[in-house]
């Protein structure tokens, strides 16, 4: 099926599939801290397995991003 | 290598020393290595030790980005009181092997660098800033 991923159509080999195994077919690698919107609206992370996609859907994912100094201070 | 023109990294540290002593954070987007445009973000952590980024703002921006032709680079962030290299916290928590993290010190002399963090291991990416 096509879906436009990130912004580009991509054709995907499956004719089913959810947003989960669409995480897995586009390699990412800790997909618990990825954050999807399907058309435009935000999918719960515990929804990631029950939302199937459809053609032409047009599917967001980007990383968790965050980070810090934190304890830095330690080793200087 | 990553190339920031110098206003552009005016335009950084403008952020980062206006929200110190909080850490400050950004997207980075450009085409080729060569950032062009600096989106700041809002450090939903409010802390001057961490910083995480809004996904519902992260969605906004990369959309704006990619309608405006742009890829997101880097996502840069401040390291107010210590130097420009990624802490534990920063290499436990990037997630993205596609994307630069940029860290700036807003110790003197003011220092900007760009690593790439894969599945831990962190390597220095070049970078030009403020030619």
């Amino acid at each position: 099926m096509d879906l436009i991923i990130n912004g580009s159509t991509e054709k995907i080999k499956q004719d089913t599939l959810t947003v989960v195994e669409l995480l897995a077919v586009k390699k990412v690698e800790a997909p618990e801290m990825v954050s999807v919107q399907l058309n435009g609206e935000f999918v719960r992370r515990a929804d990631f397995a029950a939302t199937p996609l459809k053609e032409n859907d047009a599917v967001d994912f980007l990383y968790f991003m965050g980070g810090g100094a934190d304890d830095e201070r330690i080793y200087d | 290598m990553l190339t920031i023109g110098r206003k552009l990294v005016e335009e950084i540290y403008a952020h980062g020393f206006a929200e110190a002593p909080l850490e400050a954070c950004g997207y980075l987007a450009g085409r080729d290595g060569v950032a062009t445009k600096y989106f700041p973000m809002t450090n939903v952590d409010q802390s001057a030790e961490h910083f995480t980024l809004d996904p519902q703002e992260q969605f906004a921006v990369v959309k704006e980005a990619r309608q405006s032709g742009l890829q997101i680079l880097a996502v840069a962030h401040t390291h107010p009181a210590s130097p420009a290299r990624p802490s534990p916290e920063d290499i436990r928590l990037a997630y993205d092997p596609n994307i630069l993290y940029v860290i700036y010190s807003l110790l003197e002399p003011p220092t900007i660098k760009a690593f790439w963090i894969r599945q831990g291991v962190v390597s220095e990416e070049e970078i030009n800033a403020g030619a």
